[in-house]
Protein backbone atom coordinates (compact mmCIF):
# COMPACT_ATOMS: atom_id res chain seq x y z
CA UNK A 1 0.00 0.00 0.00
CA UNK A 2 1.01 3.65 -1.13
CA UNK A 3 1.62 6.35 1.92
CA UNK A 4 -0.86 8.49 1.17
CA UNK A 5 -1.17 12.22 2.17
CA UNK A 6 -4.25 14.04 2.77
CA UNK A 7 -5.60 17.31 2.99
CA UNK A 8 -8.76 18.71 5.54
CA UNK A 9 -10.38 21.85 4.78
CA UNK A 10 -12.37 22.31 7.53
CA UNK A 11 -14.90 25.26 8.94
CA UNK A 12 -15.84 26.71 12.63
CA UNK A 13 -19.36 26.72 12.70
CA UNK A 14 -21.89 27.14 15.28
CA UNK A 15 -22.33 23.84 17.85
CA UNK A 16 -25.68 22.35 15.59
CA UNK A 17 -27.61 22.05 18.77
CA UNK A 18 -27.25 25.90 19.22
CA UNK A 19 -30.48 28.12 18.97
CA UNK A 20 -29.91 30.24 15.79
CA UNK A 21 -31.49 33.65 16.24
CA UNK A 22 -30.98 36.82 13.22
CA UNK A 23 -30.00 40.28 14.52
CA UNK A 24 -33.14 42.56 14.42
CA UNK A 25 -30.97 44.91 11.82
CA UNK A 26 -30.43 41.63 9.13
CA UNK A 27 -26.70 42.08 9.28
CA UNK A 28 -25.89 38.63 10.52
CA UNK A 29 -26.33 36.19 13.47
CA UNK A 30 -26.63 36.90 16.79
CA UNK A 31 -23.01 34.69 18.53
CA UNK A 32 -23.51 35.56 22.06
CA UNK A 33 -24.48 32.49 23.37
CA UNK A 34 -22.70 30.46 20.18
CA UNK A 35 -20.38 27.48 21.35
CA UNK A 36 -18.23 26.95 17.92
CA UNK A 37 -17.14 23.45 16.77
CA UNK A 38 -15.77 21.73 13.93
CA UNK A 39 -18.47 21.55 11.18
CA UNK A 40 -19.95 18.43 11.75
CA UNK A 41 -18.84 16.90 8.11
CA UNK A 42 -15.39 17.82 8.95
CA UNK A 43 -15.04 15.57 11.85
CA UNK A 44 -15.84 13.06 9.54
CA UNK A 45 -13.23 14.28 6.83
CA UNK A 46 -10.85 14.04 9.36
CA UNK A 47 -11.84 10.56 10.81
CA UNK A 48 -11.59 9.02 7.74
CA UNK A 49 -8.47 10.89 6.25
CA UNK A 50 -7.01 9.25 9.96
CA UNK A 51 -8.19 5.76 9.48
CA UNK A 52 -7.15 5.97 5.91
CA UNK A 53 -3.39 7.12 7.55
CA UNK A 54 -3.57 4.16 10.01
CA UNK A 55 -4.44 1.16 7.51
CA UNK A 56 -1.75 2.81 5.09
CA UNK A 57 0.70 5.28 6.17
CA UNK A 58 0.89 8.71 5.36
CA UNK A 59 -0.07 12.54 6.76
CA UNK A 60 -3.15 14.22 7.61
CA UNK A 61 -2.59 17.86 7.07
CA UNK A 62 -5.36 20.12 8.62
CA UNK A 63 -6.50 23.37 7.27
CA UNK A 64 -8.75 25.98 7.97
CA UNK A 65 -9.50 29.56 6.56
CA UNK A 66 -10.43 31.96 8.83
CA UNK A 67 -9.23 34.29 12.25
CA UNK A 68 -7.36 33.63 14.34
CA UNK A 69 -9.98 32.15 17.15
CA UNK A 70 -10.24 29.62 14.05
CA UNK A 71 -6.94 27.37 15.78
CA UNK A 72 -8.89 26.29 18.52
CA UNK A 73 -10.82 23.87 16.01
CA UNK A 74 -7.23 23.18 14.51
CA UNK A 75 -6.07 22.29 18.04
CA UNK A 76 -8.84 20.02 18.22
CA UNK A 77 -8.13 18.36 14.78
CA UNK A 78 -4.60 17.62 15.56
CA UNK A 79 -5.40 15.93 19.19
CA UNK A 80 -7.86 13.77 17.46
CA UNK A 81 -4.87 13.00 15.61
CA UNK A 82 -4.02 15.05 12.75
CA UNK A 83 -0.18 15.82 11.76
CA UNK A 84 -0.16 19.81 11.19
CA UNK A 85 -2.42 22.33 10.41
CA UNK A 86 -2.45 25.42 8.93
CA UNK A 87 -4.79 28.48 9.25
CA UNK A 88 -4.85 30.63 6.19
CA UNK A 89 -5.84 33.88 7.75
CA UNK A 90 -8.47 36.08 6.66
CA UNK A 91 -11.10 38.56 8.72
CA UNK A 92 -13.03 39.49 5.67
CA UNK A 93 -16.43 37.36 4.84
CA UNK A 94 -15.25 35.00 1.82
CA UNK A 95 -17.59 33.56 -0.85
CA UNK A 96 -17.45 29.36 -1.91
CA UNK A 97 -14.95 30.67 -5.25
CA UNK A 98 -12.78 31.89 -3.49
CA UNK A 99 -12.29 29.76 -0.09
CA UNK A 100 -12.17 26.83 -3.13
CA UNK A 101 -9.48 29.36 -4.56
CA UNK A 102 -7.08 29.17 -1.22
CA UNK A 103 -7.50 25.80 -1.05
CA UNK A 104 -6.70 25.14 -4.46
CA UNK A 105 -3.33 27.17 -4.00
CA UNK A 106 -2.52 25.35 -0.81
CA UNK A 107 -2.71 22.11 -2.34
CA UNK A 108 -0.42 23.04 -5.38
CA UNK A 109 2.00 23.81 -2.73
CA UNK A 110 1.55 20.85 -0.26
CA UNK A 111 0.67 18.66 -3.14
CA UNK A 112 -1.63 15.87 -1.48
CA UNK A 113 -3.10 12.75 -2.76
CA UNK A 114 -5.98 13.13 -1.42
CA UNK A 115 -8.71 16.57 -0.26
CA UNK A 116 -11.29 14.81 1.56
CA UNK A 117 -14.10 17.77 2.83
CA UNK A 118 -17.17 17.63 4.32
CA UNK A 119 -20.43 17.71 2.24
CA UNK A 120 -21.68 20.88 3.49
CA UNK A 121 -20.94 23.72 6.02
CA UNK A 122 -24.01 23.89 8.62
CA UNK A 123 -23.95 27.28 8.63
CA UNK A 124 -23.88 28.45 5.06
CA UNK A 125 -25.60 25.27 3.91
CA UNK A 126 -23.99 25.97 0.36
CA UNK A 127 -22.37 22.53 -0.14
CA UNK A 128 -20.04 24.22 -3.13
CA UNK A 129 -16.34 24.56 -1.89
CA UNK A 130 -15.95 20.84 -2.34
CA UNK A 131 -17.05 20.17 -5.75
CA UNK A 132 -15.29 23.74 -6.65
CA UNK A 133 -11.81 23.06 -5.25
CA UNK A 134 -11.68 19.45 -7.41
CA UNK A 135 -12.75 21.82 -10.65
CA UNK A 136 -9.92 24.02 -9.86
CA UNK A 137 -7.32 21.54 -9.60
CA UNK A 138 -9.27 19.68 -12.39
CA UNK A 139 -9.16 17.00 -9.89
CA UNK A 140 -11.91 13.85 -10.04
CA UNK A 141 -14.65 14.33 -7.45
CA UNK A 142 -16.57 11.89 -5.50
CA UNK A 143 -19.33 13.65 -2.92
CA UNK A 144 -21.24 12.97 -0.96
CA UNK A 145 -19.35 9.46 0.30
CA UNK A 146 -20.63 6.90 2.73
CA UNK A 147 -17.36 4.79 1.81
CA UNK A 148 -14.13 4.80 0.34
CA UNK A 149 -11.55 2.34 -0.32
CA UNK A 150 -8.37 2.26 -2.14
CA UNK A 151 -6.93 -0.53 -4.09
CA UNK A 152 -2.96 0.66 -4.71
CA UNK A 153 -3.73 4.56 -6.56
CA UNK A 154 -7.48 3.06 -7.75
CA UNK A 155 -9.87 5.23 -5.21
CA UNK A 156 -13.33 3.59 -5.01
CA UNK A 157 -16.47 6.20 -3.35
CA UNK A 158 -19.61 4.78 -3.07
CA UNK A 159 -22.05 7.63 -3.09
CA UNK A 160 -25.57 8.59 -1.61
CA UNK A 161 -27.06 10.08 -4.33
CA UNK A 162 -31.14 9.96 -5.14
CA UNK A 163 -32.63 6.71 -5.31
CA UNK A 164 -29.85 4.57 -4.19
CA UNK A 165 -25.98 4.57 -4.10
CA UNK A 166 -23.85 5.46 -6.74
CA UNK A 167 -20.54 3.65 -7.10
CA UNK A 168 -17.71 5.73 -8.77
CA UNK A 169 -14.04 5.26 -8.92
CA UNK A 170 -10.94 7.20 -9.74
CA UNK A 171 -7.10 7.39 -9.77
CA UNK A 172 -5.24 9.69 -6.94
CA UNK A 173 -5.31 12.34 -6.54
CA UNK A 174 -8.95 13.24 -5.79
CA UNK A 175 -11.43 15.33 -3.89
CA UNK A 176 -13.79 13.40 -1.51
CA UNK A 177 -16.76 15.38 0.36
CA UNK A 178 -18.23 12.94 3.10
CA UNK A 179 -21.75 12.05 4.24
CA UNK A 180 -22.98 11.55 7.22
CA UNK A 181 -22.71 7.56 6.85
CA UNK A 182 -18.88 7.66 6.23
CA UNK A 183 -18.05 7.15 9.76
CA UNK A 184 -18.41 7.88 13.20
CA UNK A 185 -15.56 10.60 14.35
CA UNK A 186 -13.71 9.47 17.46
CA UNK A 187 -13.37 12.15 20.14
CA UNK A 188 -9.88 13.75 21.23
CA UNK A 189 -8.24 11.98 24.13
CA UNK A 190 -6.38 13.34 27.05
CA UNK A 191 -2.75 12.18 25.19
CA UNK A 192 -4.17 13.14 22.28
CA UNK A 193 -4.88 16.72 23.83
CA UNK A 194 -1.41 17.16 25.10
CA UNK A 195 0.19 16.21 21.92
CA UNK A 196 -1.63 18.78 19.99
CA UNK A 197 -0.06 21.68 21.74
CA UNK A 198 3.57 20.77 20.39
CA UNK A 199 2.31 19.74 16.73
CA UNK A 200 3.32 22.26 13.76
CA UNK A 201 0.16 25.06 13.62
CA UNK A 202 1.05 27.43 10.55
CA UNK A 203 -0.12 30.40 9.70
CA UNK A 204 -0.61 31.88 5.70
CA UNK A 205 -2.25 35.34 5.68
CA UNK A 206 -5.42 35.06 2.41
CA UNK A 207 -3.58 37.94 0.85
CA UNK A 208 -0.56 36.78 0.19
CA UNK A 209 -1.51 33.64 -1.80
CA UNK A 210 -2.71 36.04 -4.57
CA UNK A 211 -5.61 34.48 -5.26
CA UNK A 212 -9.16 36.47 -5.67
CA UNK A 213 -11.11 37.05 -2.79
CA UNK A 214 -13.12 39.74 -3.70
CA UNK A 215 -16.57 38.15 -2.58
CA UNK A 216 -18.67 37.31 -6.07
CA UNK A 217 -21.75 36.25 -4.08
CA UNK A 218 -22.35 38.54 -1.43
CA UNK A 219 -25.14 38.41 1.56
CA UNK A 220 -27.10 41.65 0.99
CA UNK A 221 -29.28 40.53 4.10
CA UNK A 222 -30.53 37.93 6.94
CA UNK A 223 -33.98 37.73 8.14
CA UNK A 224 -35.74 35.43 10.41
CA UNK A 225 -37.92 32.75 8.65
CA UNK A 226 -41.58 32.78 9.21
CA UNK A 227 -42.42 31.12 11.96
CA UNK A 228 -45.33 28.40 11.86
CA UNK A 229 -48.17 28.07 14.91
CA UNK A 230 -48.33 25.00 16.88
CA UNK A 231 -51.87 24.04 15.88
CA UNK A 232 -53.81 21.51 18.82
CA UNK A 233 -53.97 18.44 20.23
CA UNK A 234 -55.30 15.69 19.49
CA UNK A 235 -57.33 13.23 21.84
CA UNK A 236 -57.83 10.06 20.09
CA UNK A 237 -57.07 8.11 16.66
CA UNK A 238 -60.29 8.50 15.66
CA UNK A 239 -60.17 12.16 16.09
CA UNK A 240 -57.11 12.35 14.11
CA UNK A 241 -58.27 10.75 10.85
CA UNK A 242 -61.79 12.46 11.79
CA UNK A 243 -60.15 16.01 11.54
CA UNK A 244 -57.41 15.04 8.20
CA UNK A 245 -60.63 13.76 6.37
CA UNK A 246 -63.26 16.53 7.10
CA UNK A 247 -60.95 19.59 8.30
CA UNK A 248 -58.12 19.10 6.03
CA UNK A 249 -59.30 16.69 3.79
CA UNK A 250 -56.33 15.30 3.13
CA UNK A 251 -57.48 11.57 3.65
CA UNK B 1 -28.48 38.85 -21.90
CA UNK B 2 -30.62 36.93 -19.10
CA UNK B 3 -30.98 33.80 -20.93
CA UNK B 4 -30.99 31.26 -18.65
CA UNK B 5 -29.63 27.58 -18.99
CA UNK B 6 -31.76 25.07 -17.19
CA UNK B 7 -30.05 22.00 -16.31
CA UNK B 8 -32.83 19.06 -17.53
CA UNK B 9 -31.83 16.12 -15.31
CA UNK B 10 -32.53 12.93 -16.13
CA UNK B 11 -32.57 9.44 -14.02
CA UNK B 12 -32.95 6.21 -15.82
CA UNK B 13 -34.69 7.81 -19.20
CA UNK B 14 -36.96 9.77 -17.58
CA UNK B 15 -37.24 13.31 -16.10
CA UNK B 16 -38.43 13.53 -12.21
CA UNK B 17 -40.42 16.27 -11.21
CA UNK B 18 -37.78 17.89 -9.32
CA UNK B 19 -36.99 18.78 -13.21
CA UNK B 20 -40.04 20.34 -14.23
CA UNK B 21 -39.61 22.21 -11.01
CA UNK B 22 -36.26 23.74 -12.71
CA UNK B 23 -38.39 24.31 -16.05
CA UNK B 24 -40.44 26.15 -13.79
CA UNK B 25 -37.95 27.83 -11.84
CA UNK B 26 -35.99 28.79 -15.14
CA UNK B 27 -38.67 30.22 -17.21
CA UNK B 28 -39.75 32.70 -14.31
CA UNK B 29 -35.95 33.65 -14.01
CA UNK B 30 -36.06 34.30 -17.43
CA UNK B 31 -39.14 36.33 -17.67
CA UNK B 32 -37.72 38.32 -14.15
CA UNK B 33 -34.41 38.68 -16.19
CA UNK B 34 -35.61 39.76 -19.73
CA UNK B 35 -33.89 36.74 -21.44
CA UNK B 36 -34.94 33.39 -22.60
CA UNK B 37 -35.49 29.70 -21.10
CA UNK B 38 -33.67 27.27 -22.82
CA UNK B 39 -33.18 23.66 -21.62
CA UNK B 40 -30.48 21.24 -21.81
CA UNK B 41 -30.56 17.47 -21.78
CA UNK B 42 -26.97 16.02 -21.38
CA UNK B 43 -26.87 12.61 -22.96
CA UNK B 44 -25.25 10.18 -25.01
CA UNK B 45 -28.96 9.61 -26.60
CA UNK B 46 -30.53 13.09 -26.33
CA UNK B 47 -33.35 12.57 -28.47
CA UNK B 48 -35.96 11.17 -27.03
CA UNK B 49 -35.50 13.01 -23.56
CA UNK B 50 -35.16 16.40 -25.59
CA UNK B 51 -38.25 15.97 -27.34
CA UNK B 52 -40.42 15.71 -24.30
CA UNK B 53 -38.88 18.55 -22.14
CA UNK B 54 -39.72 20.53 -25.25
CA UNK B 55 -43.28 20.62 -24.45
CA UNK B 56 -42.86 22.06 -21.08
CA UNK B 57 -42.80 26.04 -22.09
CA UNK B 58 -39.09 26.62 -22.86
CA UNK B 59 -37.64 28.81 -25.99
CA UNK B 60 -35.51 26.16 -26.92
CA UNK B 61 -34.03 22.41 -26.38
CA UNK B 62 -30.60 21.64 -26.49
CA UNK B 63 -30.06 18.38 -26.88
CA UNK B 64 -26.41 18.13 -26.00
CA UNK B 65 -24.53 14.74 -26.99
CA UNK B 66 -21.35 12.96 -26.68
CA UNK B 67 -20.47 9.25 -26.09
CA UNK B 68 -18.80 10.58 -22.88
CA UNK B 69 -21.88 11.65 -21.44
CA UNK B 70 -23.71 8.09 -21.52
CA UNK B 71 -23.26 8.13 -17.54
CA UNK B 72 -23.54 11.21 -15.27
CA UNK B 73 -20.01 12.35 -14.42
CA UNK B 74 -19.27 15.51 -13.03
CA UNK B 75 -16.35 16.49 -14.86
CA UNK B 76 -17.32 15.63 -18.05
CA UNK B 77 -20.89 17.29 -17.53
CA UNK B 78 -19.28 20.38 -16.09
CA UNK B 79 -16.99 20.41 -19.02
CA UNK B 80 -19.60 20.11 -21.94
CA UNK B 81 -22.05 22.60 -20.16
CA UNK B 82 -19.26 25.40 -19.47
CA UNK B 83 -18.58 25.24 -22.99
CA UNK B 84 -22.39 24.91 -23.74
CA UNK B 85 -23.13 28.45 -21.68
CA UNK B 86 -20.04 29.99 -23.07
CA UNK B 87 -20.86 29.29 -27.20
CA UNK B 88 -25.03 30.29 -26.59
CA UNK B 89 -23.87 32.98 -23.76
CA UNK B 90 -26.20 32.49 -20.91
CA UNK B 91 -26.14 34.67 -18.05
CA UNK B 92 -27.72 32.32 -15.98
CA UNK B 93 -27.66 28.55 -15.46
CA UNK B 94 -30.12 26.48 -12.92
CA UNK B 95 -30.28 23.49 -11.77
CA UNK B 96 -32.77 21.49 -9.17
CA UNK B 97 -30.76 20.92 -5.91
CA UNK B 98 -31.36 17.04 -6.20
CA UNK B 99 -28.35 15.25 -5.32
CA UNK B 100 -27.16 16.06 -9.06
CA UNK B 101 -27.76 18.96 -8.81
CA UNK B 102 -25.81 19.72 -5.89
CA UNK B 103 -22.92 17.43 -7.25
CA UNK B 104 -22.84 19.25 -10.81
CA UNK B 105 -23.23 22.80 -10.82
CA UNK B 106 -20.44 24.19 -7.76
CA UNK B 107 -18.06 22.27 -10.14
CA UNK B 108 -19.68 24.23 -13.34
CA UNK B 109 -19.04 27.21 -11.38
CA UNK B 110 -16.03 26.87 -10.35
CA UNK B 111 -15.42 26.09 -14.36
CA UNK B 112 -16.65 29.36 -15.13
CA UNK B 113 -15.41 31.53 -11.97
CA UNK B 114 -19.00 32.33 -11.38
CA UNK B 115 -20.73 32.56 -8.12
CA UNK B 116 -23.83 30.24 -7.07
CA UNK B 117 -26.67 30.75 -4.80
CA UNK B 118 -27.65 27.18 -3.43
CA UNK B 119 -31.07 25.74 -2.70
CA UNK B 120 -32.93 29.24 -3.47
CA UNK B 121 -36.41 29.45 -2.19
CA UNK B 122 -37.49 32.49 -3.96
CA UNK B 123 -36.19 34.83 -6.58
CA UNK B 124 -36.78 38.76 -6.58
CA UNK B 125 -37.58 41.07 -9.24
CA UNK B 126 -34.07 43.08 -8.67
CA UNK B 127 -31.17 40.35 -9.70
CA UNK B 128 -31.23 39.30 -5.88
CA UNK B 129 -32.34 35.63 -5.00
CA UNK B 130 -33.54 34.34 -1.07
CA UNK B 131 -32.27 31.35 0.14
CA UNK B 132 -32.04 29.24 3.46
CA UNK B 133 -29.14 29.46 5.98
CA UNK B 134 -28.36 27.67 9.32
CA UNK B 135 -30.87 24.92 8.77
CA UNK B 136 -33.44 27.34 7.23
CA UNK B 137 -33.20 29.59 10.69
CA UNK B 138 -31.90 32.61 8.58
CA UNK B 139 -33.22 33.58 4.97
CA UNK B 140 -30.23 35.34 3.22
CA UNK B 141 -30.91 37.71 0.43
CA UNK B 142 -27.99 37.42 -2.12
CA UNK B 143 -26.90 39.01 -4.86
CA UNK B 144 -24.22 37.88 -7.97
CA UNK B 145 -21.55 39.89 -9.40
CA UNK B 146 -20.19 38.49 -12.67
CA UNK B 147 -21.75 37.84 -16.83
CA UNK B 148 -22.34 34.27 -15.42
CA UNK B 149 -24.41 33.21 -12.53
CA UNK B 150 -25.82 29.91 -11.55
CA UNK B 151 -28.49 29.02 -8.90
CA UNK B 152 -29.71 25.63 -7.76
CA UNK B 153 -33.41 25.42 -6.87
CA UNK B 154 -35.30 23.77 -4.16
CA UNK B 155 -37.61 21.27 -5.06
CA UNK B 156 -40.28 22.28 -2.74
CA UNK B 157 -40.40 26.22 -3.16
CA UNK B 158 -41.38 26.44 -7.09
CA UNK B 159 -43.84 24.58 -8.86
CA UNK B 160 -43.38 22.22 -11.28
CA UNK B 161 -43.88 23.35 -14.88
CA UNK B 162 -46.57 22.19 -17.10
CA UNK B 163 -47.23 20.71 -20.59
CA UNK B 164 -49.02 22.67 -23.14
CA UNK B 165 -49.77 23.20 -26.82
CA UNK B 166 -46.66 24.81 -27.91
CA UNK B 167 -43.37 22.62 -28.97
CA UNK B 168 -39.66 24.67 -28.59
CA UNK B 169 -37.59 23.55 -31.64
CA UNK B 170 -34.93 21.03 -30.76
CA UNK B 171 -30.72 21.87 -31.66
CA UNK B 172 -28.72 19.28 -31.15
CA UNK B 173 -24.80 19.88 -30.22
CA UNK B 174 -22.14 18.16 -30.02
CA UNK B 175 -20.58 18.23 -26.43
CA UNK B 176 -16.81 19.27 -26.27
CA UNK B 177 -15.51 17.34 -24.09
CA UNK B 178 -11.50 16.49 -23.54
CA UNK B 179 -11.46 13.37 -22.39
CA UNK B 180 -7.72 13.63 -21.46
CA UNK B 181 -9.09 15.91 -18.57
CA UNK B 182 -11.76 13.49 -17.24
CA UNK B 183 -10.24 10.84 -14.99
CA UNK B 184 -14.04 9.55 -12.93
CA UNK B 185 -15.33 6.40 -14.11
CA UNK B 186 -18.58 5.69 -13.41
CA UNK B 187 -18.66 2.16 -11.51
CA UNK B 188 -22.33 0.71 -10.49
CA UNK B 189 -25.63 2.08 -9.97
CA UNK B 190 -27.68 0.01 -6.60
CA UNK B 191 -31.10 1.29 -7.25
CA UNK B 192 -33.16 1.37 -3.48
CA UNK B 193 -36.10 -0.74 -4.90
CA UNK B 194 -39.72 0.45 -3.75
CA UNK B 195 -43.58 0.59 -5.21
CA UNK B 196 -43.83 3.69 -3.36
CA UNK B 197 -44.35 7.39 -4.52
CA UNK B 198 -41.00 9.46 -4.68
CA UNK B 199 -40.34 11.02 -1.39
CA UNK B 200 -39.82 14.35 -3.38
CA UNK B 201 -43.05 13.81 -5.67
CA UNK B 202 -45.27 12.49 -2.94
CA UNK B 203 -48.66 13.83 -1.85
CA UNK B 204 -48.31 12.28 1.51
CA UNK B 205 -45.20 11.64 3.49
CA UNK B 206 -44.91 9.12 6.60
CA UNK B 207 -41.70 9.50 8.34
CA UNK B 208 -40.64 7.41 10.90
CA UNK B 209 -38.11 8.10 13.85
CA UNK B 210 -35.66 6.23 16.76
CA UNK B 211 -38.89 5.98 18.13
CA UNK B 212 -40.07 2.84 15.74
CA UNK B 213 -36.92 1.30 17.31
CA UNK B 214 -35.88 -1.26 14.63
CA UNK B 215 -36.05 -1.87 11.12
CA UNK B 216 -38.28 -4.55 11.12
CA UNK B 217 -40.94 -2.46 13.03
CA UNK B 218 -40.77 0.36 10.14
CA UNK B 219 -41.79 -2.99 8.07
CA UNK B 220 -44.35 -4.35 10.37
CA UNK B 221 -45.67 -1.33 12.06
CA UNK B 222 -45.10 1.89 9.79
CA UNK B 223 -45.53 0.42 6.53
CA UNK B 224 -48.64 -0.66 6.63
CA UNK B 225 -49.86 2.87 7.32
CA UNK B 226 -47.61 4.43 4.70
CA UNK B 227 -49.36 2.11 1.97
CA UNK B 228 -53.18 2.91 3.49
CA UNK B 229 -52.23 6.31 2.81
CA UNK B 230 -50.41 5.80 -0.92
CA UNK B 231 -47.84 7.69 0.98
CA UNK B 232 -43.65 7.85 0.64
CA UNK B 233 -41.94 6.92 3.40
CA UNK B 234 -39.24 8.99 5.04
CA UNK B 235 -37.54 8.89 8.41
CA UNK B 236 -35.71 10.88 10.49
CA UNK B 237 -31.21 10.60 10.29
CA UNK B 238 -31.28 8.75 13.44
CA UNK B 239 -33.67 6.49 11.92
CA UNK B 240 -31.26 5.94 8.77
CA UNK B 241 -28.08 6.35 10.77
CA UNK B 242 -29.22 2.87 13.05
CA UNK B 243 -29.67 1.47 9.66
CA UNK B 244 -33.61 0.70 9.96
CA UNK B 245 -34.36 2.24 6.69
CA UNK B 246 -31.51 3.31 3.32
CA UNK B 247 -30.37 6.79 3.36
CA UNK B 248 -31.97 8.28 0.98
CA UNK B 249 -35.36 8.25 2.58
CA UNK B 250 -33.25 10.73 5.24
CA UNK B 251 -35.39 14.20 5.45
CA UNK B 252 -33.83 17.39 6.97
CA UNK B 253 -31.28 19.59 6.29
CA UNK B 254 -28.51 17.46 5.36
CA UNK B 255 -31.02 14.99 3.62
CA UNK B 256 -33.67 15.37 1.45
CA UNK B 257 -36.46 18.71 1.61
CA UNK B 258 -40.17 17.83 1.50
CA UNK B 259 -43.15 19.72 1.44
CA UNK B 260 -46.22 17.67 0.82
CA UNK B 261 -49.53 18.49 1.54
CA UNK B 262 -49.64 15.86 4.79
CA UNK B 263 -46.81 15.04 6.72
CA UNK B 264 -47.04 12.65 9.19
CA UNK B 265 -44.23 12.43 11.77
CA UNK B 266 -44.18 9.03 13.95
CA UNK B 267 -41.91 8.72 16.52
CA UNK B 268 -39.40 11.85 15.68
CA UNK B 269 -38.61 14.68 18.23
CA UNK B 270 -38.12 17.35 15.88
CA UNK B 271 -34.38 18.20 16.11
CA UNK B 272 -34.05 21.18 14.38
CA UNK B 273 -32.05 19.66 11.36
CA UNK B 274 -35.00 17.61 10.63
CA UNK B 275 -37.48 20.56 10.99
CA UNK B 276 -35.45 22.45 8.34
CA UNK B 277 -36.49 19.27 5.66
CA UNK B 278 -40.07 19.27 6.42
CA UNK B 279 -41.62 22.27 8.29
CA UNK B 280 -43.32 23.79 4.83
CA UNK B 281 -45.54 20.78 4.38
CA UNK B 282 -48.66 22.14 4.36
CA UNK B 283 -50.22 19.95 6.91
CA UNK B 284 -48.21 18.61 10.22
CA UNK B 285 -49.08 15.65 11.91
CA UNK B 286 -47.00 14.21 15.02
CA UNK B 287 -47.10 10.90 17.02
CA UNK B 288 -45.02 11.05 19.93
CA UNK B 289 -45.36 10.00 23.66
CA UNK B 290 -43.47 12.55 24.84
CA UNK B 291 -46.06 15.76 25.02
CA UNK B 292 -42.99 18.03 25.28
CA UNK B 293 -41.24 17.14 22.08
CA UNK B 294 -40.60 20.15 19.72
CA UNK B 295 -42.02 18.23 16.97
CA UNK B 296 -45.60 19.56 18.69
CA UNK B 297 -44.41 23.14 17.99
CA UNK B 298 -45.02 22.84 14.53
CA UNK B 299 -47.55 20.25 14.44
CA UNK B 300 -51.02 21.27 13.15
CA UNK B 301 -52.70 17.88 14.64
CA UNK B 302 -50.48 16.20 17.74
CA UNK B 303 -51.27 12.93 19.10
CA UNK B 304 -49.69 12.25 22.10
CA UNK B 305 -49.81 8.54 21.97
CA UNK B 306 -47.56 4.94 21.89
CA UNK B 307 -47.05 4.87 18.50
CA UNK B 308 -46.94 0.98 18.12
CA UNK B 309 -50.66 1.56 19.72
CA UNK B 310 -51.86 4.65 17.90
CA UNK B 311 -50.33 3.82 14.49
CA UNK B 312 -52.00 0.34 13.73
CA UNK B 313 -55.18 1.95 15.08
CA UNK B 314 -54.52 4.86 12.23
CA UNK B 315 -54.15 2.24 9.89
CA UNK B 316 -57.58 0.91 10.87
CA UNK B 317 -59.31 4.18 10.60
CA UNK B 318 -57.72 5.58 7.42
CA UNK B 319 -59.13 2.23 5.66
CA UNK B 320 -62.96 3.24 7.36
CA UNK B 321 -62.08 6.67 6.36
CA UNK B 322 -61.02 5.94 2.59
CA UNK B 323 -64.54 3.52 2.32
CA UNK B 324 -66.57 6.71 2.69
C1 LIG C 1 -24.61 17.77 11.00
C2 LIG C 1 -25.95 17.22 11.36
C3 LIG C 1 -26.87 17.03 10.37
C4 LIG C 1 -28.11 16.47 10.66
N1 LIG C 1 -29.00 16.30 9.65
C5 LIG C 1 -30.21 15.77 9.93
C6 LIG C 1 -31.19 15.58 8.90
O1 LIG C 1 -30.99 15.93 7.74
N2 LIG C 1 -32.36 15.01 9.25
C7 LIG C 1 -32.66 14.62 10.53
O2 LIG C 1 -33.74 14.08 10.76
N3 LIG C 1 -31.76 14.79 11.50
C8 LIG C 1 -30.54 15.35 11.24
N4 LIG C 1 -29.64 15.48 12.24
C9 LIG C 1 -29.90 14.83 13.55
C10 LIG C 1 -30.84 15.59 14.46
O3 LIG C 1 -30.09 16.54 15.20
C11 LIG C 1 -31.51 14.60 15.46
O4 LIG C 1 -30.52 13.91 16.17
C12 LIG C 1 -32.41 13.57 14.77
O5 LIG C 1 -33.31 14.23 13.89
C13 LIG C 1 -33.19 12.79 15.82
O6 LIG C 1 -33.94 11.78 15.21
P1 LIG C 1 -35.25 11.23 15.93
O7 LIG C 1 -36.21 12.33 16.16
O8 LIG C 1 -35.73 10.05 15.17
O9 LIG C 1 -34.67 10.65 17.30
P2 LIG C 1 -34.85 11.18 18.79
O10 LIG C 1 -34.49 12.60 18.91
O11 LIG C 1 -34.19 10.19 19.67
O12 LIG C 1 -36.42 11.11 19.02
C14 LIG C 1 -37.15 9.92 19.10
C15 LIG C 1 -38.57 10.34 19.48
O13 LIG C 1 -39.39 9.18 19.50
C16 LIG C 1 -40.30 9.28 20.57
N5 LIG C 1 -40.71 7.92 20.93
C17 LIG C 1 -39.93 6.92 21.42
N6 LIG C 1 -40.67 5.81 21.60
C18 LIG C 1 -41.94 6.11 21.23
C19 LIG C 1 -43.16 5.39 21.19
N7 LIG C 1 -43.22 4.10 21.58
N8 LIG C 1 -44.25 6.02 20.77
C20 LIG C 1 -44.21 7.33 20.38
N9 LIG C 1 -43.09 8.06 20.39
C21 LIG C 1 -41.96 7.46 20.80
C22 LIG C 1 -39.52 9.96 21.68
O14 LIG C 1 -40.40 10.61 22.58
C23 LIG C 1 -38.67 10.95 20.87
O15 LIG C 1 -39.30 12.22 20.77
C24 LIG C 1 -28.41 16.09 11.98
C25 LIG C 1 -27.49 16.32 12.99
C26 LIG C 1 -26.26 16.89 12.70
C27 LIG C 1 -25.30 17.15 13.80
N1 LIG D 1 -13.44 28.65 5.60
C1 LIG D 1 -13.16 27.37 5.32
N2 LIG D 1 -11.95 26.85 5.65
C2 LIG D 1 -11.66 25.56 5.37
N3 LIG D 1 -12.53 24.72 4.80
C3 LIG D 1 -13.75 25.17 4.47
C4 LIG D 1 -14.13 26.52 4.70
N4 LIG D 1 -15.39 26.68 4.26
C5 LIG D 1 -15.78 25.48 3.77
N5 LIG D 1 -14.80 24.56 3.89
C6 LIG D 1 -14.84 23.13 3.51
O1 LIG D 1 -15.82 22.95 2.50
C7 LIG D 1 -16.86 22.08 2.96
C8 LIG D 1 -18.19 22.47 2.35
O2 LIG D 1 -18.52 23.78 2.70
P1 LIG D 1 -19.65 24.62 1.96
O3 LIG D 1 -19.43 24.49 0.51
O4 LIG D 1 -19.46 26.02 2.46
O5 LIG D 1 -20.97 24.06 2.39
C9 LIG D 1 -16.79 22.17 4.47
O6 LIG D 1 -17.36 21.03 5.07
C10 LIG D 1 -15.28 22.27 4.68
O7 LIG D 1 -14.66 21.00 4.56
Amino acid sequence: MNALKILVPIKRVPDPATTIRVMSDGSGIATDNVKWVINPFDEIAIEEALRIKEKQQGEVVLVTIGQTTWQEQLRTGLAMGADRAILVKTDAPLDALAIAGILAKIAEGEKPDLIILGKQAIDDDSNQVPQMVAELLGWPQATFASKVEFADKKCTVVREVDGGLETIAFNLPGVISTDLRLNEPRYASLPGIMKARKKELKEVAADSLSVDLAPKLKIKTLAAPPKRQAGRKVASVQELVQVLHTEAKVI
Amino acid sequence: MGDVLIFAEHQLGHFPKTTLTAIHAGLELAQKRGGKAIAVVASDAPDALAGDIAKYGVAKVIALTSPALKNYLADAHAQALANLVKAIGAEYVLATATAMGKDLMPRLAARMKAPMASDISSIGDDGTVIRPMYAGNAMATVEFEGPVKVISVRGTAFDAAKPGDAVAPIEKVNAEIDSASTRMEFVSFNQTKSDRPQLTEARIVVSGGRGLKSGENFKTVLEPLVDEMGAAMGASRAAVDAGFVPNDLQVGQTGKVVAPELYVAVGISGAIQHLAGMKDSKIIVAINKDEEAPIFNVADYGLVADLFKAVPEMAEEVKKAKAH
